[in-house]
C-alpha cells in the first residue's frame, strides 16, 4: 500500500495553528515563487508558481514560509514510525510517500476496508491530506497514489489495466528519455506496456526495463525496510511564535498521536514523557510528565498534557517544540475484556487527570499509623497504595485540626464559643520521649452549648494549657 | 390507552408513592432510609447536606454509607478540599477501607469545582464529598450532570443559609443542631416526595465513650483536675 502526502511541504507547517490563515510555502532565494499554498490562500487567488511578491499583493494576510526539506524528511520518518502500527514493514519513498507491506496485517484490521479507514482517520487527525492506493507491487501503488488515483488493485493480472491511463512522468525517469518516448508516440503507461519487452530493452537503459518489470510484478521489488528508532524524539518547528497554551496543546496533540502510533508499532507504552519548549534567547522550558500507569491512549495522554500546558506560565513565545519518550515500556499484557471493565486502569486515569492540573502533591491517600500521639497516628501516602491493616482505635474524632488550637480558659475551664462541658472519662497519652517530640496530655470529649462535640486535651506539664485537636462531627 | 397502561409508564409518578426506580445506597439509618426514594442516598446524583455549624454531625451522617461503598465497590471515595484533616483512625473505626480514600487538595476554588466535576464524571468514584462555597445553580447543575454521567453519589456540604435558593440536587436535607448524640434532619427536597419535618436519627454508636487507656499510662483515680472532681 502506498501512502502519498502530496502537500507534505505545506502540511509540516500546519501542525500547529489554525487552518484559516492563508499560508504559502516558497522556494528560497530572492525571487522565490510559491510552491504550495493552502485553501484560504487559494481562495484569495494565490496559486503555485506565482512569484511571492505577486502572492503578497493578492493576499494581505498571507503568511509565507521557506520550504524546509529537513522538516519534511523528519515528518516523513515520524509518519513512518506512526505507520508501524499497521505493519512492521514500512519503507520510505522520499520525498513524500511511504510504502507499507500490508498483506500480512489485513486480517488484523478486518480486511483492506478496515485498514484504509483506520489509516485515513489517523492521518486526518495528524493533519495530513493523504492519498492511499494499494497494488500487488510497491511501484504500482506508488504510481497510482502519486497520480491521485485512490485505487486498490487486488491481483497482478488487473495491474496493466489499472495503470493504463497514467502519464509517463510518474516513473521518475529522466526528462530526455520521456521526451524521446513521447516522440515515438508513447504518452501513457498503456502504450509503454504494450510494446514488446525485447524491443524496449534494446532501446532503453537496463534500469528502465527493470523499473517496468518491477511495476507489473515480473521482477521482485525489495525495498529496504525502515527501522523505527528505539526512542521517540520529535521536534516541531512552529510556523509562527506561539504564546498561547491552547495553540501549543494543538501541536502537542499531534505529537502525541504520532507517539502513540509508534508505540503501537512496538507494542509498547510510556509512563514518562518529556516536552521541551524552545524560546528565542531564553532558556528551554522543560516539562516532565509522569503517568500513573503506562499508556498509549492518545486521547488520555493529550488531555493530561493539555491540562499541564494550561497551567504553565510561559517565559516567552515558543518557536519550537520537542517531545521525547526515552524509555518505552512493554505494554502490560492485558487485553480489554468485554465483561469486566478494567477498573484499576480507570481509577489511575482519574489520578492522572487530577495530578496534571493540581500537581502531584495535591492528590493523596490516607493511612493509619500505630502510634499513641494522635497527630502521628495517621499519614498521607501515595493514593491507592494498600494501607496496612491495623486494629481500629475507638473514640477518635472524624476531623483532626492540622495544628492544635490553644483554647481560652475562664475560671480554669476551657472555652470555645462559650464554656465547654467535659464528658466523663478521659484518656492519658504519654509518649514520644525517645524522639524529642514528647507529649504528656489528658484527652477529653467536650461539648459546647449548641451540641457540637470536640476533642480537647490538657497539657500535663508546662503551662497546663487546654488545646482543641479534633472535632467529632 | 387505558389508565392502567398510563400508570405502567416509567415517567408517570403517583403522588404518595416513592418512585422505586431510584437507585440508592442505604444510609444506615433506618428511619431515614424509609423516607428516602430508593431507600438510601441517591446514586448518580447530588445530595446536599445543609448545616448550621460544622461539627454537628454532617460527616457522621454519611459514615455508614461510605463504609459500605468503600467495602463493596472498587472505586474511590474522593474528598475534595475537606475543611480539616479527615482523621484516619476514626475513618477506619467507622469501617471505611482507607485504600479507597482519595484526598484532593486543590489550590484555588475554581480548581476545586473542576476536581469535583472530574471526580464525579470519571465513573471511578463511588462517592465525592465537597464543601463548595459558590451558590450558582449553573455550577451545581453541571455537577449534577457529572454525577449522573459517572454514577457517583455526590455529597455537598453547604451552609443552611442557601436553603432558600433553588438547587438541582436530587436530595436536600438539613441537619439541625442536636442534643445529645442523636442526629436531627429534615428533608427539604426529595425526588417524588414531600419535604418532611425533623426526623430524629438515633446514633448507633456514641463517640468517645469507649475509653481507651494505653497500658503504660499512669491513670490514677485522683488525677483529675480539681474542678472536675
Amino acid at each position: 500500500m502506498c501512502l502519498h502526502i502530496p502537500q507534505l511541504p505545506l502540511d509540516v507547517f500546519r501542525h500547529s495553528g489554525s487552518d484559516d490563515v492563508p499560508l504559502a510555502v516558497c522556494g528560497t532565494g530572492r525571487h522565490s515563487r510559491v510552491l504550495f499554498c493552502n485553501m484560504p490562500a487559494q481562495r484569495q487567488g494565490v496559486c503555485p508558481g506565482l512569484p511571492l511578491a505577486a502572492a503578497r499583493a493578492l493576499s494581505r494576510s498571507l503568511r509565507s514560509v521557506a520550504r524546509n526539506s529537513d522538516a519534511e524528511r523528519q515528518a516523513l520518518e515520524s509518519l513512518a514510525g506512526w505507520a508501524t502500527q499497521f505493519t512492521p514493514v514500512v519503507s520510505l519513498s522520499p520525498p513524500d510517500a511511504l510504502l507499507l507491506e500490508v498483506e500480512g496485517s489485513l486480517h488484523l484490521f478486518g480486511g483492506l476496508t478496515g485498514l484504509l479507514e483506520r489509516a485515513r482517520h489517523g492521518l486526518r487527525s495528524l493533519g495530513y491530506v493523504a492519498r492511499l492506493a494499494s497494488a500487488p507491487t510497491p511501484l504500482a501503488a506508488l504510481c497510482l497514489a502519486r497520480c491521485g488515483r485512490e485505487r486498490h488493485v487486488g491481483d497482478v493480472a488487473s495491474l496493466p489495466a489499472a495503470l493504463a491511463s497514467l502519464p509517463l512522468s510518474v516513473l521518475d525517469w529522466e526528462q530526455t528519455l520521456v521526451d524521446r518516448l513521447q516522440g515515438m508516440g508513447v504518452h501513457r503507461l498503456a502504450e509503454l506496456l504494450r510494446l514488446p519487452r525485447a524491443g524496449l530493452a534494446r532501446r532503453l537503459e537496463p534500469a528502465c526495463v527493470e523499473d517496468l518489470d518491477r511495476l507489473v510484478g515480473r521482477r521482485p521489488d525489495l525495498r529496504p525496510p525502515w527501522r523505527a528508532p528505539e526512542r521517540f524524539r520529535r521536534r516541531l518547528v512552529l510556523p509562527a511564535e506561539v504564546s498561547r497554551a491552547e495553540a501549543l496543546s494543538f501541536a502537542v496533540r499531534r505529537l502525541v498521536l504520532e507517539l502513540c502510533g509508534w508505540l503501537r508499532g512496538r507494542d509498547a507504552a510510556v509512563q514518562q514523557l518529556e516536552i521541551c519548549l524552545y524560546h528565542r534567547d531564553r532558556a528551554v522550558t522543560r516539562l516532565e510528565h509522569g503517568l500513573q500507569r503506562r499508556s498509549r491512549d492518545a486521547e488520555h495522554i493529550a488531555g493530561l498534557l493539555r491540562e499541564r500546558l494550561e497551567r504553565l506560565s510561559l517565559p516567552g513565545p515558543v518557536l519550537e517544540l520537542e517531545m521525547r519518550a526515552e524509555r518505552p515500556l512493554a505494554m502490560a499484557a492485558t487485553s480489554p475484556d468485554l465483561f469486566t471493565p478494567a477498573d484499576g486502569d480507570a481509577r489511575a486515569d482519574l489520578l492522572d487527570r487530577l495530578r496534571a492540573r493540581l500537581g502531584d502533591e495535591a492528590v493523596r491517600g490516607l493511612d493509619v499509623v500505630a502510634e499513641h500521639r494522635p497527630e502521628y497516628a495517621w499519614r498521607s501516602l501515595e493514593a491507592g497504595e494498600a494501607s496496612a491493616c491495623r486494629p481500629a482505635v475507638a473514640g477518635r474524632p472524624l476531623w483532626l485540626l492540622p495544628v492544635p488550637r490553644r483554647l481560652r480558659t475562664r475560671d480554669g475551664r476551657p472555652c470555645l464559643h462559650g464554656p465547654l462541658q467535659l464528658e466523663p472519662g478521659r484518656e492519658r497519652v504519654e509518649s514520644g520521649w525517645w524522639d524529642g517530640e514528647e507529649v504528656r496530655r489528658d484527652y477529653f470529649v467536650a461539648r459546647d452549648s449548641a451540641g457540637a462535640c470536640y476533642w480537647i486535651y490538657r497539657e500535663l506539664e508546662g503551662g497546663h494549657g487546654w488545646y482543641l485537636q479534633g472535632l467529632f462531627d | 390507552m387505558s389508565l392502567d397502561q398510563i400508570l405502567q409508564r416509567a415517567d408517570v409518578w403517583r403522588a404518595g408513592r416513592l418512585p422505586a426506580t431510584q437507585r440508592a445506597v442505604a444510609s444506615g439509618f433506618e428511619r431515614l432510609d424509609a423516607r428516602l426514594p430508593g431507600g438510601g442516598w441517591p446514586r448518580g446524583a447530588l445530595t446536599e447536606i445543609l448545616f448550621a455549624r460544622e461539627g454537628t454531625g454532617t460527616l457522621r451522617l454519611l459514615m455508614p454509607a461510605l463504609a459500605r461503598l468503600s467495602r463493596d465497590e472498587d472505586r474511590w471515595i474522593c474528598w475534595v478540599a475537606p475543611p480539616w484533616i479527615p482523621y484516619a483512625p476514626a475513618l477506619q473505626d467507622a469501617g471505611i477501607d482507607l485504600s479507597r480514600v482519595l484526598l484532593v487538595h486543590p489550590g484555588v476554588r475554581q480548581d476545586g469545582l473542576w476536581a469535583v466535576e472530574q471526580s464525579l464524571r470519571s465513573g471511578t468514584c463511588s462517592a465525592v464529598l465537597a464543601w463548595p462555597t459558590v451558590n450558582d445553580s449553573a455550577v451545581l447543575r453541571r455537577l449534577q450532570l457529572a454525577a449522573e454521567a459517572g454514577d457517583a453519589s455526590g455529597f455537598l456540604f453547604r451552609s443552611q443559609s442557601v436553603a432558600g435558593s433553588p438547587s438541582p440536587a436530587a436530595l436536600r436535607l438539613q441537619l439541625h443542631a442536636r442534643r445529645g448524640d442523636d442526629l436531627v434532619v429534615s428533608l427539604l427536597k426529595r425526588r417524588g416526595g414531600q419535604p418532611t419535618g425533623p426526623l430524629h436519627l438515633p446514633s448507633r454508636q456514641a463517640h468517645g465513650r469507649a475509653l481507651v487507656v494505653p497500658a503504660h499510662s499512669a491513670v490514677a483515680a485522683g488525677c483529675l483536675p480539681s474542678q472536675w472532681q
